[in-house]
C-alpha cells in the first residue's frame, strides 16, 4: 500500500502491506498476519544459516549505501568470546526519506522481528533501536510494541522459549542528522557527542562500547523476516533488471508530484512509469524538471535522464546518481534550482559535526556563495569556486556529509547551469512560484 | 617490522605505526594540526592527508597504519592540492591578525600557510567573528583564531582526565567551550596554550609581551619543584620571558604544570647583589673578589663549617659545598619548602611534587642533611655558618648568633642573619650552567639563559674558588663540564657520567633502581 494512497497495482506491497492498518501494530494483530513465525524458524537455525539465507537473498542496505546485508552480518565473529550489539538505524534524518517512520507508525512487529533475527545471527544478546527524536509517534508505537513483546517473552531473557537472550532497547536521537551515520550514532548511544569515528576500525571489530557491532537500517531488517519465511529464491526472483539488485524497496515520494507518499516497487521498476503512473505524474498545469532519487545526498538529475532509468543501484548509478536511501525529491518547472539547491546546502551547512576542516568550513562556504548568487549578488568566478570547493570536500573526511554536500550542488550546476548563469547576469530572478 | 617507502626514502617501523611517524622516522615532516603524539588521535583537521600508491582515496597519515611495501607520497600534486584546499579553508574565517596575535612566528597556519598555502583567498562573504573569552587560569581564548583542532579537548578529557574543555555546537559555528562553572585553573591546563598550534588559547602571562622572534630559547630545568621538568627558558634583553616545556619522554613528556612555567619572574629580581662585600666596622662594603674569598677562607679557617646549602643550588655547587664541609670537619644541611602535590593523571610518574626545589635528590645524595624545620640544630658555637644559595625564607635562623662567622654564598642578601663577614655574589638558574637530580635520580642539564647581573659568578666558579682556599682538594674547575667531572670522580653516585653523555636528556644516577 502506497500509504496514505490506495496501493497501486503495480506496486510490490511486502512491507507496506499493513501499512494504515491499526490492528497490526498490536502482537496479537501480527501474530494473526503471520508474524514472528521467521523468529521461531530462525532460533532454531544455526546463526551462519541465517546469514547464508540472507546472503543467497541478495538483500542490499537499505540506508543508503547498498551494502550486501548477510556479508556485513559475516564479519561478525561469532566464536570471539565479547558481547556483540545490533543497532538499528531509525535516525531516518536523510531529508526527502520518510519510509523507516511509516515502518515504525504502523508494523513496530515487523521490526522488533528483524531486529531479533538479526540480532541473533550476529551473536548479539542486545539490540538498540536509534530512532530520531522528533519521531515521537513512532518511538512512542514502537516502545508500546517492545513492552508487549517482552511481556510475551517474544523478546527477552528466553526469547520465544529458545533459551537464547534477546534485549531490544529504544534509544531517542536527539536531533543530529549526522547521528544517521553509523559511528557517530554509536558514540550518541554511548553518550558522547554524534561525531563520525574514524575508519578503520569498522564496527565489526570495533563498535559499540568497542565490541563488534553491526548497524542496520530499519528497512533493511523488516526484510529479513520476509525472506527466511519465503525463501532466499522468492527474494532474489523479486528482480526487474539487475541481478545485483533484489527484492522490494520502499520509495518515499515528495516535492512537486501529484500523490506524495510511500510506494514499494520491486528494484528495477521504470523509474518513468513510476512517477508518472504510480505517483500521478507532476501537478497540474506543470511538469516535472528535476529529481533527487535518493535523499538529499545524492547527485540531482533532469527528468529526461530520470525517464531512462531502472529503479535499482545499478540504474541510478549509470546516469550519475544514486539509489540512496529511496527518497524521491521531485521539483517541477516552477522552481528555482539555485534556491533549492542554495537551501540543500544550508541543511548540510547546519548539521556538519564541526569535525573535519573540509566539511565544517566547505559546508558554510559553499551555502553562502549560493546564498549570494540566489540573492543576485553572484559571479561566474563563484561557480568555478565552488567545483573546486567541491573538490576538497569530496572524500577527504571521516564521513561523507561534505561529500553529501558537494554531490546534489555540483550536479545541480551542471545541469541548470543557465539557471545559474541567468541570475549572475541579471536576467532572471530565481525567485519564481513556491518559496522554500 | 613493517617496510615502506616515503617520498623515495625506505624506511622500517614496527607494525602498528602510523604513516605520519614512520614519516618523521624517514626525516619527512607531513603538515599536521590535530595530531599530536602526546594526545589520542582525532583525524579531523585532516591537514595530513598524504598519497599512498594502491589507495583509492588521500589516507590521513596520523591515523593510517603503515603497510608493508606501501609507497607513501607527501608531496605530490594530489596532497599537496588537498592540503592547499585545507589551509584555505582555515583560513576563510581566520581573522589573520598575525600583527597582534602572540602566536605570530611560532604559529603552524601561517607556516603551512607560507609552506604550502594559496597566495590569495577567494572569500567574499563575511567572517564569523565570536568574542575572547577569559578560560581562567592562565588561559585565554581568542575563538577567532581557532581551528577547531581539539588538542586542547583531547589534553583535558585523556591527560589530564578533567574533562572542562568540549566542542560545543556544529557546522562553522563550532567552538571551544568550558564546562559551566569550570575554570581552567587545573594544575597542568595551562599546556592547551603550548598544545594550541594556533594562537586561539593564549597565556594571559605572556599577553602581548613580546614577539616570538624576538625570544632566544635555552634548554634548562624547571626549578620549581623536585619532578625535574625539562623546560626552555625564553629571554629577550636579559629577561626571562616566559618558560614553557621542553619534551622528554622519560621525564616530563611534552607538559610542564601551570605552578612551575608560572614561577620564572623571580629570576628576573633586580635587588640582587651585584659586587662581593665584606664586613667593615659591622657594615657590608663592596670590594674585589680576591679580598671577599680572602676574607671567607680566613673565617673558615681553623673551624668547623656549617654550611646550609639550597636546593636550588647545582649539584656542582653542592659537590664543592661538600669539600668545604669534608675539609673542615663540618656539616651539612637543607631545608625545602613544600607544597600539595599534583598529578597530570595520564602521564606515568608525573607530578608537580611536594619538594619545591629542584635538586633534593642531589642535596640527600651528597650527603646533605634534610633539616625542614630544625635548619640550624647542628650548628655549634664557634663553627663558622655557610650559607649557599637562597630560599632561607621563614627559616629559624635565630641561633645562626651562635656561629663565630657567617659566610653568604647567594644571589639576593638573606634576612635575619648576623652581618655575614664576605657575602660572594653567585648567579641563578638562568645565569649558569649545571646539572640538578630530580627525584628519580635523573641528573639533567640546565644551560644559561642570560647574564649574571654585575660582578655575581656562577656557583660552581665562586665555590670551586672558595673551597680552595679554604684548603680542599682543588681539581680543574675552570668549566662547568669540568666542574662536573670532579663530581663525577668523586662521587659514586655520579660515577661514569659526563656533561657531553648527559646531553639535553639526561641519565639516572647508580644505584636507583628505577629506569626512568
Amino acid at each position: 500500500m502506497g500509504y496514505p494512497h490506495k496501493s497501486h497495482p503495480q506496486e510490490t506491497p511486502v512491507l507496506s502491506k499493513h501499512f494504515g492498518d491499526p490492528a497490526a501494530r498490536t502482537l496479537e494483530g501480527w501474530k494473526a498476519r503471520g508474524g514472528y513465525t521467521a523468529l521461531a524458524q530462525a532460533l532454531t537455525m544455526a546463526p551462519t544459516a541465517i546469514q547464508d539465507v540472507v546472503k543467497a537473498s541478495g538483500l542490499r542496505g537499505r540506508g543508503g549505501a547498498g551494502f550486501p546485508t548477510g556479508l556485513k552480518w559475516s564479519f561478525m565473529k561469532l566464536d570471539d568470546g565479547k558481547p556483540h550489539y545490533l543497532c538499528c538505524n531509525a535516525d531516518e534524518s536523510e531529508p526527502g526519506t520518510f519510509k523507516d517512520r511509516e515502518i515504525m507508525r504502523w508494523t513496530p512487529h515487523a521490526l522488533i522481528e528483524g531486529v531479533a533475527i538479526g540480532a541473533y545471527a550476529i551473536g548479539a544478546e542486545t539490540a538498540f533501536i536509534y530512532i530520531r527524536g522528533e519521531f515521537t509517534e513512532p518511538i512512542r508505537v514502537m516502545e508500546a510494541a517492545l513492552a508487549e513483546a517482552r511481556a510475551a517473552g517474544v523478546i527477552g531473557p528466553n526469547a520465544m522459549g529458545s533459551g537464547k537472550r534477546i534485549d531490544i532497547w529504544v534509544h531517542k536521537g536527539a536531533g543530529a542528522y549526522i547521528c544517521g551515520e553509523e559511528t557517530a550514532l554509536m558514540n550518541s548511544i554511548e553518550g558522547k557527542r554524534g561525531n563520525p569515528r574514524i575508519k578503520p576500525p569498522f564496527p565489526a571489530v570495533s563498535g559499540l562500547f568497542g565490541q563488534p557491532t553491526t548497524i542496520n537500517n530499519v528497512e533493511t531488517l523488516t526484510a529479513v523476516p520476509h525472506i527466511l519465511n519465503n525463501g532466499a529464491e522468492w527474494y532474489k526472483g523479486m528482480c526487474l533488471s539487475s541481478p545485483k539488485s533484489t527484492g522490494s524497496k520502499l520509495f518515499s515520494v515528495c516535492g512537486n508530484v501529484a500523490k506524495p507518499g510511500n510506494y514499494e516497487v520491486v528494484l528495477g521498476f521504470p523509474f518513468k512509469e513510476f512517477l508518472y503512473d504510480v505517483c500521478g505524474g507532476p501537478p497540474a498545469g506543470r511538469k516535472f524538471k528535476a529529481i533527487i532519487p535518493g535523499g538529499s545526498s545524492v547527485p540531482v538529475i533532469t527528468i529526461e535522464e530520470a525517464e531512462q532509468v531502472r529503479m535499482d543501484y545499478e540504474g541510478f548509478l549509470e546516469v550519475g546518481t544514486m539509489l540512496g536511501s529511496g527518497g524521491v525529491i521531485i521539483f517541477d518547472d516552477a522552481q528555482s534550482m539555485p534556491r533549492q539547491l542554495a537551501r540543500l546546502a544550508r541543511f548540510y551547512a547546519h548539521e556538519s559535526c564541526a569535525q573535519c576542516t573540509q566539511c565544517r568550513e566547505g559546508t558554510a562556504w559553499m551555502t553562502r556563495i549560493l546564498e549570494r548568487i540566489v540573492a543576485g549578488q553572484g559571479s561566474f568566478e563563484d561557480l568555478d569556486t565552488i567545483f573546486d570547493l567541491s573538490e576538497s570536500m569530496t572524500g577527504k573526511t571521516i564521513c561523507v556529509l561534505s561529500d553529501s554536500c558537494a554531490a546534489p550542488v555540483v550536479s545541480g550546476i551542471k545541469r541548470f547551469r543557465g539557471e545559474f548563469e541567468a541570475l549572475i547576469t541579471g536576467r532572471r530572478s530565481s525567485t519564481v512560484a513556491v518559496g522554500v | 617490522m613493517v617496510s615502506l617507502t616515503i617520498e623515495g626514502r625506505a624506511v622500517s617501523v614496527p607494525e602498528g605505526t602510523t604513516i605520519l611517524e614512520a614519516a618523521k622516522a624517514a626525516g619527512v615532516l607531513v603538515p599536521h594540526y590535530c595530531y599530536h603524539p602526546g594526545l589520542p588521535v582525532a583525524g579531523v583537521c585532516r591537514m595530513c592527508l598524504v598519497e599512498v600508491e594502491k589507495l583509492p582515496k588521500l589516507a590521513p597519515s596520523c591515523a593510517t597504519a603503515v603497510g608493508e611495501g606501501q609507497v607513501v607520497h607527501v608531496y605530490s600534486e594530489k596532497a599537496l592540492e588537498a592540503r592547499k584546499g585545507v589551509l584555505e579553508l582555515l583560513l576563510i574565517n581566520h581573522p589573520l591578525d598575525c600583527p597582534i596575535c602572540d602566536q605570530a612566528g611560532e604559529c603552524e597556519l601561517q607556516d603551512y600557510t607560507f609552506q604550502e598555502g594559496r597566495a590569495d583567498s577567494r572569500y567574499r562573504e563575511p567572517k564569523r567573528f565570536n568574542p575572547v573569552e577569559d578560560f581562567g587560569g592562565d588561559v585565554l581564548y581568542v575563538t577567532n583564531r581557532c581551528i577547531l583542532c581539539t588538542r586542547c579537548v583531547r589534553f583535558m578529557d585523556d591527560v589530564h582526565e578533567a574533562p572542562v574543555l568540549c566542542v560545543s555546537e556544529r557546522g562553522d559555528r563550532a567552538v571551544i567551550s568550558k564546562a559551566a562553572e569550570a575554570d581552567l585553573t587545573q594544575p597542568w591546563a595551562a599546556n592547551v596554550i603550548d598544545l594550541c598550534p594556533v594562537g586561539a588559547l593564549v597565556s594571559k602571562d605572556f599577553l602581548n609581551k613580546a614577539r616570538a622572534w624576538e625570544l632566544d630559547r635555552t634548554a634548562s630545568v624547571c626549578p620549581g619543584c623536585s619532578q625535574g621538568c625539562n623546560a626552555v627558558l625564553e629571554t629577550r634583553d636579559n629577561v626571562v620571558m616566559r618558560m614553557k616545556p621542553r619534551p622528554n619522554d622519560e621525564v616530563n613528556h611534552f607538559y610542564l604544570c601551570d605552578v612551575g612555567r608560572l614561577d620564572y619572574h623571580w629570576m628576573n629580581r633586580p635587588d640582587r647583589i651585584e659586587s662581593p662585600k665584606i664586613r667593615l666596622a659591622d657594615v657590608l662594603s663592596p670590594v674585589d673578589w680576591e679580598i671577599a674569598l680572602g676574607q671567607a677562607a680566613e673565617a673558615l679557617r681553623g673551624r668547623r663549617a656549617y654550611v646550609v646549602a639550597s636546593p636550588h643550588l647545582s649539584n656542582e655547587a653542592l659537590f664543592l659545598l661538600k669539600r668545604i664541609v669534608t675539609t673542615t670537619g663540618g656539616e651539612g644541611a637543607f631545608r625545602c619548602a613544600t607544597g600539595p602535590e599534583a598529578a597530570l593523571l595520564g602521564v606515568e610518574d608525573l607530578a608537580l611534587r611536594a619538594d619545591r626545589a629542584p635538586n633534593v635528590r642531589g642535596a640527600e645524595l651528597l650527603g646533605f642533611t634534610r633539616r625542614d624545620t630544625d635548619l640550624l640544630a647542628g650548628l655549634k658555637p664557634g663553627d663558622a655558618l655557610v650559607v649557599a644559595g637562597d630560599l632561607m625564607d621563614g627559616a629559624d635562623v635565630r641561633r645562626a648568633a651562635d656561629a663565630a662567622a657567617v659566610i653568604v654564598v647567594g644571589s639576593t642578601l638573606p634576612v635575619g642573619l648576623p652581618t655575614p663577614v664576605a657575602v660572594l655574589p653567585i648567579a641563578n638558574v638562568a645565569e649558569e650552567e649545571g646539572t640538578f637530580t630530580n627525584l628519580r635520580g635523573r641528573v639533567q642539564r640546565f644551560l644559561q639563559a642570560k647574564a649574571a647581573p654585575g660582578l655575581a659568578r656562577p656557583s660552581w666558579y665562586a665555590l670551586a674558588d672558595l673551597a680552595t682556599a679554604a684548603g680542599a682538594p682543588s681539581d680543574d674547575c675552570s668549566l662547568p663540564s669540568r666542574a662536573f667531572a670532579a663530581l663525577a670522580a668523586a662521587e659514586p653516585a655520579f660515577a661514569g657520567m659526563s656533561y657531553d653523555a648527559l646531553g639535553l636528556r639526561g641519565a639516572t644516577v647508580a644505584g636507583t633502581g628505577v629506569a626512568r
